[in-house]
């Protein structure tokens, strides 16, 4: 191995240029998701596609931003493609475990919704106060003697 | 440099060098963190399969809205949350540096990029510390939650449950890559790679660093985001 040839201080100086690049890309990208999250707040609760297409494009923002760091700051792209294929190939069992397990969960909510009565009565229980800094008030003075519940 | 030259993939078989045309710490390394992925995918799949069989969850903007010295009823949603992020995406640059420099066999831009990474690790867990002890002070703890749905309604712990456990794994790499990071200062420091000729330890720390950067992107997306 030389290190002293000026080819090499040609790919070192576009190294630099590509680290800056994907760093702008990286820090765009998290800014758009910011962005999407501070919007979403005000979006209501029950408005559920529009809140869904939003953590849809979350998400996908978010894959964006987890190829261009493997691609570029763990150096994958510029690897053989034999080694990208034997760690990329196992880890698309994840398409199948995340489709699979959702929708298991899903399917578990709606079973427990149609049969299981105190399942489905849980979500009528308001919290005692809905302001968070009263609520922890009250479980601390709850906390010390539990058993008086 | 090995990994940069390329060479014809029928020759890559024929025998006498790595068909991956990487050192054997370095595949292992990629192996490694592969099943890593597989961890932390197993822990955020979980999540997501039990957040959507609740009925309810708490929102992350009523759960996470404070920062450090700010008043009791500050509302700053996403704030503190997006440093820790920057901080992380930063250390990571910082870390491609080092790799770069060592390449280039610049033992002083080394140091100074691994010590840059370092404060950067270093100042994550500091916030991580920091919001762990506030959510505490607040009720909230294994087996404790005292945030309410989004709705209203009473929630189950299975919110904090998950989230101390996959944000304190993430924690506890990010410590351990911390170490990785100030044993790799030190070997630099004691010229320990300018006596092998090379630097290629470093891209192996750098690799696991990028990955815990990586796993902070899915974190923060599904516990701060949505």
């Amino acid at each position: 191995m030389d290190h002293t040839t000026n080819a090499h201080a040609d790919h070192a100086a576009e190294a630099r240029k590509e680290i800056w690049k994907v760093t702008g890309i990286l820090t765009v990208l998290t800014i758009i998701e910011l962005a999407l999250g501070f919007y979403m707040m005000n979006v209501p609760l029950d408005e559920f596609s529009k809140r869904n297409f939003i953590k849809g494009t979350i998400v996908i923002l978010m894959l964006a931003k987890a190829f261009y760091i493997i691609a570029y700051f763990m150096h994958m792209k510029h690897e053989v493609k034999n080694l990208i294929m034997t760690t990329a190939v196992p880890l698309t069992l994840f398409i199948w475990f995340i489709i699979a397990f959702l929708y298991e969960g899903n399917s578990y909510k709606n079973l427990r919704n149609t049969y299981d009565g105190h399942f489905r009565d849980r979500k009528e229980i308001k919290a005692p106060v809905k302001e968070e800094h009263e609520a922890v008030k009250e479980i601390k003075a709850v906390e010390p003697k539990p058993a008086a519940e | 440099m090995t990994t940069t030259t390329t060479a014809p993939a029928d020759k890559l078989w024929g025998g006498g060098k790595s068909p991956f045309n990487v050192e054997y710490g370095k595949l292992m390394m990629w192996y490694f963190l592969m099943s890593d992925a597989f961890t932390f995918g197993a822990f955020l799949i979980s999540y997501g399969t039990i957040r959507f069989s609740s009925v309810g969850w708490p929102d992350p903007n009523k759960v996470f809205k404070s920062y450090p010295f700010a008043a009791e009823h500050a509302n700053a949603p996403l704030v503190f949350v997006s440093i820790m992020t920057f901080i992380l995406i930063v250390s990571s640059v910082t870390m491609v540096m080092a790799v770069q420099a060592g390449h280039q066999m610049r033992k002083k831009a080394v140091v100074t990029n691994l010590i840059l990474t370092i404060i950067g690790g270093i100042a994550f867990l500091s916030c991580q510390a920091w919001e762990w002890h506030h959510l505490f002070t607040e009720g909230a703890w294994w087996g404790r939650n005292p945030f309410p749905n989004a709705d209203g309604s009473i929630a189950s712990t299975n919110f904090t449950n998950y989230f101390f456990t996959i944000t304190g794994f993430h924690g506890f790499h990010v410590f351990s890559g911390v170490i990785i990071n100030i044993v790799m200062l030190i070997m630099t420091l004691t010229n320990q790679f300018e006596k092998r000729g090379h630097y290629l330890m470093i891209e192996k720390a750098g690799l696991y660093w990028h990955f815990v950067d990586l796993v902070w992107v899915f974190v923060f997306t599904c516990f701060y985001l949505i």
